[in-house]
C-alpha cells in the first residue's frame, strides 16, 4: 500500500517537472521560433523531468522520506529510463533531424540515421576503453557499463563548465578589467561605419550604371560558368566586366571591414553598459562577490598545489568534517546525527539547484548565440543530451558530499563503479582548463554565473597536477596491468594503504590509492 | 552617375527571412546560391526609373539596406543597429510565411526602426500587443513581404494567406500618408524573373516611395 502511495507521489512530482521543462523550453529557449515538432519539445521535457527526479530522490533519502524499498525501485527505474534516453532515443533522433536538413538524403532518412545512430553507439563504447573504470566480471549491457561512460562524459563536461565558469566569474564581475569607453569613442567608431558604407554604396552604384549601360548596349554580362567558361573568361572579357571585377574586389573589403567595424561597436555598447551597470548597487555587489571568488580560486588552486606535494587524500565529506572540527577543536556540543542530516541537506540541496539554474541559463546563453531556423531542433537535442550526462554525473560526484549514510543507495544501484576515478578525472580537466583558460584571457566573455557546484566541493581530494608530456610508453597496458581492483567505499572499511602511481595518456600523473576490503 | 537622388529603403526582418535573397534578386537579378548570416548591415543598389514612360520620368538609385540579426539580440547590439535608421525613405517588413513567429516580430521592428528617437532600451514590447497609435504619425511607407510561399502546401495557403491579410491591414494607419501594399514573393531556386517581370514588380512596389 505504502508502495502505491509512494509511487503516486513520484509520480506526480515527475509530471510537474515535466510541466516545468515544458515551459522553460517554450518561454526560454524557442522564444523566437516556431515549434513544428513537437517530438524536440516532447524528449526535451521528458529529460529535464527525469534529471530532476534524480536529485529528488537524494533528497528524499537525506530526509528520510518514503519507504526504502520503493525508493530504491524507483532509483533503478529512473536510472534505466534516463539511461535508455541518452544512449538510444536522443543521439538517434540527432541523427534524424541531421538527416532531415540535407536534402540529397532526405528520402532515405530512417536508413541514414540508423547509420549515425551506430556510429554514435561504436564510438560511445570505444570511449570506455582507456579508462579504468571497469570490472570485466560486468555483462555487455549492464548498466554500470553505459553509466560508466555517461559518466566519464558528464564529468568532463562539468569540469570544463566550472572551470571556466571559474575564471570567467571574476572577469566578468569585476570592474577592474573594464576599459574605460567614453561617448566620443563610440561616436567615432559610428562615423567610420557609416564612411564605409557611405564608400560601399558609392562603388555599388558605379556598378549597378556600369551594368545598365552595358545592358542597354546590348552587352550581356554573364558570370563565368563551368569549366570552359572560366577559361574563355581569362582570355577574353569584356573591358566593362574586367572593371566590374575590380570594383566587386574592393567592394568584398570594404564589406569585410564594415562587420568588423560593426562588431567593435557592438563590443563597446556592451562595455559601456557593464561600466553603468557596475556603478548601480548590484553591479557593486557582483563586483565584491567576483573578488571574492577569484580569491577562492586561487585558494583551491593553493590546495591542490598542497595536496599534491604533502600526497593528502581527502575521504569524508563537508559536513562531517565539519561537525568533526567542532565538536573537536571548539568543543561544541550538539547532536551529530540531527544536524548532520539537517545540513547536509541544505548543502546538497543549494548544489543541485544552483548547478541545474546555471546550467540552463548557459544552455540558454549558448542556444541563442549558435541557432538559426534550420538547426534549432539538432541543437535542442544536442542541449538535452548534454543536460542529461550533465545531471547524471552530477548524481555521481554528489555521493562525495553526504555523510556515509547517505551514500548507500547510490551505490548500491550504481554498482561497483569507482568513485574515485570520476573526482580524480574531474580535477584533471579542471585544472587542464583552468590553465588553457588563464593564459587565452582577454576576449569576450559572456555574462552570467557559469559557477558550476563543484566549484564548493572540498579541496581536500587528492587533485592531479599536469606534469608535462613524458615520453614513456604508452600508458594504457602498464595502467591496467599494475592496478589493483578498488572497492565500494560505502562498506565503511577503507585503509590507507600505499599509494601507486600510473602514467595516464597525456603525460598526467595519478595517484590511485589501493584499499583492502 | 552620383549625382542622382538616392533613396534609402531599409529591410527588417527576422534571421533567416530571406533578406538578404531578396535584395540580392531584386539588385542583381539573379538568385543568391550560398545565403549566409548576415552580419551588420549589407548595402545593395539599384538603379530605378521611376514613372517611366512618362515625362516625368526619373532615375534614381535605390539604396537597400539589409539590416541582420534578431529583434530580441542584446541592446549593445540594437544601439549598434540604430546608426543605420538615420533618414529612411521606406521600410521593407520582410517575414516568412512558414514560420508566424517572424510576422508577429514585424511590429516590434518596425517599432525599432521608426521610435528612433527613443532610448534604445526603453522600448519594450511585448508579444502580440501593440499600439497602433504609434504609427498614425508616420510618414514612412512601410511594405511588408511574406517569403518562401512555395514551401507551404497547397491546402493551407488559404489560411496563411488571411493571416497575413490581417498583418498588413494592421500596419495600416488612419491617415492618408501611410501606404501599405502586399507583394507574394515565391522563391524560386531555378526561376530568374526575366528583365520585363521585374520592371513592373519594381514599378508597382516603388510607386509608393514617391515623396516631395
Amino acid at each position: 500500500m505504502s508502495f502505491l502511495i509512494d509511487s503516486s507521489i513520484m509520480i506526480t512530482s515527475q509530471i510537474l517537472f515535466f510541466g516545468f521543462g515544458w515551459l522553460f523550453f517554450m518561454r526560454q529557449l524557442f522564444k523566437d521560433y516556431e515549434v513544428r515538432q513537437y517530438v524536440v519539445q516532447v524528449i526535451f521535457s521528458v529529460t529535464f523531468a527525469f534529471s530532476c527526479t534524480m536529485f529528488e530522490l537524494i533528497i528524499f533519502e537525506i530526509l528520510g522520506v518514503l519507504n526504502s524499498s520503493s525508493r530504491y525501485f524507483h532509483w533503478k527505474m529512473n536510472l534505466c529510463v534516463i539511461l535508455l534516453i541518452l544512449v538510444f532515443m536522443v543521439p538517434f533522433y540527432i541523427g534524424y533531424f541531421i538527416v532531415s536538413n540535407i536534402r540529397l538524403l532526405h528520402k532515405q532518412r530512417l536508413l541514414f540515421s540508423c547509420l549515425l545512430w551506430l556510429t554514435f553507439m561504436y564510438f560511445f563504447w570505444k570511449l570506455g576503453d582507456p579508462f579504468p573504470i571497469l570490472s570485466p566480471k560486468h555483462g555487455i549491457l549492464s548498466i554500470e557499463q553505459l553509466i560508466s561512460r555517461v559518466g566519464v562524459i558528464g564529468v568532463t563536461l562539468m569540469a570544463l563548465l566550472s572551470g571556466f565558469g571559474a575564471v570567467n566569474c571574476p572577469y566578468t564581475y569585476m570592474s577592474y578589467f573594464l576599459r574605460n569607453v567614453t561617448d566620443t569613442d563610440i561616436l567615432a567608431l559610428e562615423r567610420r561605419l557609416l564612411q564605409t558604407m557611405d564608400m560601399i554604396i558609392s562603388k555599388k552604384k558605379r556598378m549597378a550604371m556600369t551594368r545598365r549601360t552595358m545592358f542597354q548596349k546590348g552587352e550581356v554580362h554573364n558570370k563565368p560558368s563551368g569549366f570552359w567558361g572560366m577559361i574563355k573568361s581569362v582570355t577574353t572579357s569584356a573591358p566593362g566586366s574586367e572593371n566590374l571585377t575590380l570594383i566587386q574586389q574592393e567592394v568584398d573589403a570594404l564589406e569585410e571591414l564594415s562587420r568588423q567595424l560593426f562588431l567593435e561597436t557592438a563590443d563597446l555598447y556592451a562595455t559601456k553598459e557593464r561600466i553603468e551597470y557596475s556603478k548601480t548597487f548590484k553591479g557593486k555587489y557582483f563586483n565584491f562577490l567576483g573578488y571574492f571568488f577569484s580569491i577562492y580560486c586561487v585558494w583551491k588552486i593553493f590546495m591542490a598545489t598542497i595536496n599534491i606535494v604533502f600526497d593528502r587524500v581527502g575521504k569524508t565529506d563537508p559536513v562531517t568534517r565539519g561537525i568533526e572540527i567542532t565538536v573537536n577543536y571548539l568543543g561544541i556540543q550538539f547532536d551529530v546525527k540531527f544536524w548532520s542530516q539537517h545540513i547536509s541537506f541544505i548543502l546538497v540541496g543549494i548544489i543541485i539547484v544552483t548547478s541545474i539554474r546555471g546550467l540552463l541559463i548557459t544552455l540558454t546563453k549558448f542556444f541563442y548565440a549558435i541557432s538559426s531556423s534550420k538547426s534549432s531542433n539538432v541543437i535542442v537535442l544536442l542541449l538535452a543530451q548534454i543536460m542529461g550526462m550533465y545531471f547524471v554525473s552530477s548524481v555521481l560526484l554528489i555521493r562525495m558530499s553526504m555523510p556515509l549514510e547517505y551514500r548507500t543507495i547510490i551505490t548500491q544501484v550504481l554498482g561497483e563503479l569507482q568513485f574515485s576515478f570520476y573526482h580524480r578525472w574531474f580535477d584533471v580537466i579542471f585544472l587542464e582548463n583552468k590553465m588553457e583558460v588563464r593564459s587565452a584571457d582577454e576576449g569576450r566573455c559572456p555574462r552570467g554565473e557559469d559557477f558550476s557546484l563543484l566549484d564548493k566541493l572540498p579541496a581536500g581530494q587528492t587533485l592531479v597536477f599536469p606534469t608535462s608530456i613524458s615520453e614513456t610508453k604508452p600508458p594504457v597496458p602498464s595502467l591496467l596491468e599494475g592496478q589493483e581492483q578498488m572497492t565500494i567505499e560505502g562498506l565503511g572499511v577503507e585503509g590507507e594503504g600505499e599509494t601507486k602511481c600510473s602514467r595516464l595518456p597525456g603525460g598526467h600523473t595519478m595517484v590511485i590509492p589501493d584499499s583492502h576490503l | 552617375m552620383a549625382s542622382l537622388d538616392r533613396v534609402k529603403v531599409l529591410v527588417l526582418g527576422d534571421s533567416g527571412v530571406g533578406k538578404s535573397s531578396l535584395v540580392h534578386l531584386l539588385c542583381q537579378n539573379q538568385v543568391l546560391g550560398n545565403p549566409s548570416w548576415t552580419v551588420g548591415c549589407s548595402v545593395d543598389v539599384r538603379v530605378h526609373d521611376y514613372k517611366e514612360g512618362t515625362p516625368e520620368e526619373k532615375t534614381y538609385y535605390i539604396e537597400l539596406w539589409d539590416v541582420g540579426g534578431s529583434v530580441g539580440s542584446a541592446s549593445s547590439v540594437k544601439s549598434t543597429r540604430a546608426v543605420f535608421y538615420n533618414s529612411i525613405n521606406g521600410i521593407i517588413l520582410v517575414h516568412d510565411l512558414t514560420n508566424k513567429k517572424s510576422s508577429q516580430n514585424l511590429y516590434r521592428w518596425s517599432l525599432e526602426a521608426l521610435n528612433r528617437d527613443l532610448v534604445p532600451t526603453g522600448v519594450l514590447v511585448t508579444n502580440g500587443d501593440y499600439d497602433q497609435e504609434q504609427f498614425a504619425d508616420n510618414q514612412i511607407p512601410l511594405l511588408v513581404i511574406g517569403t518562401k510561399l512555395d514551401q507551404i502546401h497547397e491546402t493551407k495557403r488559404h489560411e496563411v494567406l488571411t493571416r497575413t491579410a490581417f498583418l498588413a491591414e494592421d500596419f495600416n494607419a488612419e491617415e492618408i500618408n501611410l501606404v501599405i501594399e502586399k507583394r507574394y514573393f515565391s522563391r524560386d531556386s531555378n526561376q530568374i524573373p526575366g528583365f520585363p517581370d521585374r520592371k513592373r514588380f519594381g514599378g508597382g512596389t516603388l510607386k509608393s516611395f514617391h515623396y516631395d
